[in-house]
Order: structure tokens, then sequence, then C-alpha cells
């Protein structure tokens, strides 16, 4: 912690750093950090932009073409544009697709890791603070649902459910929510334990004042970066699930729907059918990693040099 | 005057899987309106959770089982959570001892400052943000707009003790609990802390029970002694009589054991042995296993004798051996 002693009434100090600002220009002391975090903001901007970037709407059946199937990249596709990165067996263009997928892709893994954290903060922080039997059954549920791979999970749960992007929000949510609830337990009963609740305890402040405005801004940290990590997780768990065939039906793309589309011509030299949207994924993934990993290093007062 | 807290009888045990420990033990003493009482003991002797008893803070497995906390005539001992709610923070306030931990280090001291008066009063936060600053600059703070806006990590330690009273003193209680509030500090700031905290208390007639292990700090600081030893009060009296002539022979090791000017160079006195363990207290009186003067009899426990104003526990009073 830094010690920035007070000059009493020196009105230099009068603009104050806050928490945000500081961890700001720590974050971008990295350069690894500051480039997957460019990269994943111009994946997220592809993603977000795509209906205006791209020549082809994967999904309207009218204007895929399957005259235009396999095509090599760089090759000029009926409608007239060119396909730069190729197109699937079915014709539609693979960089269209790639960027439509990304948006399933991302909003998936955003959507349920938004749930999946705000399900497992709410039942972490009453299980530190409530304690006792209440505690006790949360945290065996958790165990029990952590001692399960959650791959096999989510795989169960589709399977069980049926397909739609809906579901498969769903069944990510039940996979992930007790990372989220074991990590905010730990932290939240370490905060519980320091004099500051107490002391907030004493001035007569409201229990749900205390766990909400005291105990939970102070877990924020561990929990963001569980956050971006579970986050990157469930994008490639998406992923798995939809290359297995039981995750995004086919007339959504996911990135893993267009990897298990390009699979049956790898061995006969297509191989930017599944490559592209392969590399779409492993920097998606590996970006939100790194940026997971360094908020980790910044926000870990443990790591601090 | 007028007595604001009454203690009679208080006892809090802690239920544990080890047996129960009798943490407070039969505790009486009285503060009234402006006095401050000095609550004096070691680590472990009950002082600290005398004080959470009076706000109704004892966390499992722990409870008050017996007595009567009297607070302005009413008995707020085992009172419904509401109650002590509108208690805590308004009637009553406490000072921590680490001002490192006491403030929440993710918001800022006007917010910190701000809630603990919005807890309790429906005003505009206009008012309490005013309130807030001239509290601030009442403990000695300058420029206190700009601390406002400050995170606990931006202050210094006395500063942040500073903001602690200043938090306690808020909201005009009738008692402040302060629990070692200058232990963490180094002494010069400990100076400061203690006339800050003395001059509030002289302006605003709020009384004040101050826990430490200190002699020292309470010698300069308080009106009343009260020394706690295994969860009972063995002593209290008036600050300049149990400093001059303490009468418990407990008393009289502690302040033996203060280094002065008059035994330098000397070896310091020591009380022999170690504090009791709370699991298994010796029988009669607790101190009896440590002390020079135990007889037979204290196999029995003392009962409280009252002297003058003074009340002690028990049957073998030092003054004889003090005015050698």
């Amino acid at each position: 912690m830094t010690d920035a002693t007070l000059q009493p009434s020196s009105p230099a100090t009068a603009k104050v750093e806050t928490p945000f600002q500081r961890f700001r220009t720590e974050f971008f002391e990295s350069r690894i950090a500051s480039g997957a975090f460019v990269v994943l903001v111009i994946i997220i901007l592809l993603a977000i932009l795509a209906p205006w970037i791209t020549p082809q709407n994967p999904y309207d059946l009218a204007q895929v073409d399957v005259l235009d199937g396999r095509l090599p990249p760089g090759s000029e596709a009926f409608a007239g544009y060119t396909m730069w990165l190729g197109s699937d067996g079915a014709g539609r263009d693979l960089y269209s697709a790639i960027l439509y997928g990304l948006r399933i892709s991302i909003s998936v893994g955003l959507a349920s890791g938004v749930i999946a954290l705000l399900i497992g903060m709410a039942v972490g922080l009453i299980a530190a603070y409530v304690g006792g039997r209440t505690e006790a059954v949360i945290m065996r549920v958790v165990d029990l649902q952590l001692s399960f791979p959650a791959s096999l999970v989510a795989l169960m749960l589709v399977a069980a459910l049926g397909k739609g992007v809906d579901k498969i929000i769903l069944a990510l949510v039940v996979a992930q929510w007790a990372y989220y609830a074991r990590t905010v337990r730990a932290t939240a009963l370490v905060e519980r334990g320091k004099e500051y609740v107490e002391a907030a305890q004493c001035l007569g402040l409201s229990k749900m004042r205390v766990v909400f405005r005291h105990i939970l801004p102070n877990c924020l940290a561990p929990l963001i970066v569980v956050g971006t990590v579970q986050t990157a997780s469930a994008v490639s768990l998406e992923a798995t699930l939809s290359f297995l065939g039981v995750g995004l039906p086919q007339t959504e793309p996911s990135l893993g729907v267009l990897i298990a589309n390009g699979f049956e011509y790898m061995l006969s030299g297509r191989y930017w059918i599944s490559v592209f949207p392969g590399i779409a994924l492993l920097l998606t993934v590996a970006s939100i990693n790194l940026v997971g990993d360094h908020l980790r290093d910044v926000l870990n007062p443990r790591l601090k040099k | 005057m007028t007595a604001v807290l009454e203690v009679s009888g208080l006892k809090t045990h802690f239920f544990t899987h080890a047996g129960v420990v009798k943490a407070v033990d039969g505790v009486d003493f009285t503060v009234s309106k402006g006095e401050v009482m000095g609550l004096v003991g070691e680590s472990g002797s009950g002082k600290s959770i005398t004080g959470f008893s009076i706000l109704g803070l004892i966390d499992q497995p722990g409870r008050i089982v017996e007595g009567a906390i009297r607070f302005n005539g009413e008995d707020i001992a085992n009172a419904p959570e509401a109650k002590l709610k509108a208690i805590r923070g308004n009637k009553i306030s406490m000072i921590f001892q680490d001002p490192m931990m006491t403030l929440n280090p993710v918001l800022r001291i006007d917010t910190q400052m701000m809630e603990a008066i919005l807890a309790h009063e429906a005003v505009p936060k206009k008012e309490a943000w005013e309130r807030s600053r001239d509290a601030l600059g009442l403990v000695g703070i300058p420029s206190p707009e700009e601390r406002l806006r400050a995170y606990p990590h931006q202050l210094s330690g006395g500063m942040r003790q500073r903001v602690s009273i200043a938090i306690a003193f808020l909201n005009k209680p009738d008692l402040i609990i302060a629990d070692e509030p200058t232990t963490a500090l180094d002494v010069t700031i400990q100076a400061q802390i203690i006339y800050e905290a003395q001059k509030l208390t002289r302006q605003t007639g709020t009384a004040m029970i101050w826990i430490t292990h200190d002699l020292a700090v309470v010698a300069g600081l308080a009106d009343r002694i009260s020394v706690m030893y295994a969860g009972r009060i063995v002593e209290q009296g008036q600050t300049d009589d149990v400093i001059d002539r303490p009468l418990h022979p407990y008393t009289v090791g502690l302040l033996g054991s203060v280094p002065t000017a008059n035994n330098r160079g000397e070896r310091l006195f020591q009380i022999e042995g170690m504090t009791p363990n709370m699991l298994a207290l010796p029988e009669g009186c607790a101190f009896a296993p440590r002390c020079g003067s135990a007889s037979a009899a204290c196999k029995v426990p003392p009962p409280v004798e009252h002297i003058a104003d003074r009340e002690l526990r028990c049957y073998h009073p030092q003054a004889q051996v003090a005015a050698q």
C-alpha cells in the first residue's frame, strides 16, 4: 500500500487518485496485457459491428448460395464480393460467418458469465455472512458441483435440454456458478473478520448495507479475475459443446459449429473452413485469459512489488 | 451526576467445544455523564468483551447469560436487535484499536461518515456532509473538505484514528466505548489522540469507557479506573486513589511494572506466572496463584468490599504494604 503521506493543508493533494485510476495505470504498465486488451477490444468491436462490415448475413438463407460452397480463400462469390477467408460447405462466407459466430460465442460467454457471477456472488455472500448450517449446506452443494468437470455437467444438461442459445446459457450457468460462489465465500469470510465490518456494525448499519456496501466491494478484485477467466472458459466450453454437436444449431453457427463443419473437409485439403474459425476462437480465449491473468497480478496485493 | 450506564452482575460466557469460557463473570460498574472510566486489564481479561456486551455484539457461541446493562435507565442486555441497532453508532458508539483496519479501504471518508449519520437520521445529504466536515474539523484535521474526498489509504495512522473519533462523535452519543484506541499509534500521536478525546468529552458531556492495558494512559485521562482480571473487576475507584494507593495485589503489580524515572536502571517488577487459562480458572480468587499475599482464605471467591468510595475483591488489601 502506498503511503501517500499528507502534508497538512497542502492544496496540491486536492486531486485525489481514485483506486480505479491507480489500477488503470498499473494495468497498462504491462505490454502483453495492453496488447491482449487491444486485441480483445478489436474482437469485441468486430463482433458488435458484424452486420455492417460483412458482405453476407450467414443466417439469411436467401444470401447463402450452395454453389459458393468450399471455395478457397480469395475466391469470388457468385454475388460478386471476394471471400477473403473462403467459404464453408454450405456456401457461407467464412469472414462473415466468423464475425457472426464471434457475436454468438461472446454473447453466450458474457451472458452465462454474468448470470453465474450474480448467482454465485449472492450464494457465496449469504454463506459467508450467515454461516452455520446454511453455509455448510451451500458449500457442500458447491463441492459436489465442483467434483464434476464443468464440460461434463454442461454436456449432460445440454443433452437433456436440447439445442438453443437459452439452453446453452443455462447449462453454462449451472456448470460455472459454483466457482464464483466458492471465490466469493472465501474472500467474504476473510473480509467479514476484519475490523471495519465490526466497526460498520457498531455504527448501527443494517445487515444488507454491511454485506453489499462494505463486504462486497472488498471482494470484487478476486471476483473480477475469476469472472474474466470463467468467461473465457465459457466461450471455449460453448465451442466444445457446439463442436460436439450438442450446442448451438447449424442455422446459428457459433465458432464451435464452424470448426465442426470444416472438420470433415480437413483431410481433403480444405483447411480454411476449420482453421480460420479456430484462430478466431484462440485469439478470443487467449486475449481474455491474458487480460484476466494480468488483472490478477494487479489486483492481488500479495503479488505487488 | 446522572448515571449514563449502569452495568450490574454482567456475565458473558462463551460456550465452546472445549468448555464454557467465562470471559466476563459478574462485572458491575457505573459511568456518569461526562465521566471517563478507564477499564484496565491484561489481554484476555474480558475488557473488550465487556465493551461488546454493552453494544450487544457478542458473536456465537457467546452470549450474555446474566446481569443488567441499564443505559439511560433502560435495560438493554439481550434487547431485540432492532432496538440495539438504533442505539449503536447513535447513542453508544465505539472507537477501535487499529485505525488501519476500522475504515473500509474501498469507501471514501465522506461516504463512511455520512452513512453513519444517515443510518440514524433522515437528514438531507448536504447536511450530513456538512456535519461530517465539521466533525473532522473538531478533531483537528486540517482542510477537512479535502480529507472527506480521500480514501483511507491516503491518510496516516494518526489521521485515520482522528477520523474514527470524529465518526464516533458524529451523532452526539451519550457514551463512547474506546477499545485501546491508542495502542497501535506511536507515542506522540497517542498523546494527541488522548488530548482530542478528552477535549471532546468535556465539550459534549459524552461519557466514555476507555479500554486499555496501559495504566499510564488512563492515569492522565480517566476520572475513575476499573481493573479487570479474569473476567472480574478486582478493584475500582477514583483514578488518583487507585494509582496512589492501590489496594489489590494485582493493581500493585501492574503499577509496579510501569517503568518510571524513579526505578531507572533497576530490574522492573514483574507479576509472577501467566494469565490463567480461561477454561480452567483456579477456585476462589483467580489471581491467588500469582499473588504474594495469597492465603488459604483465597480458595473462596472474595466478595466485593466497599472501602470509602472504592470497591475491592480481595481479602488482603495492600494499603499497608504500599504505605511502607
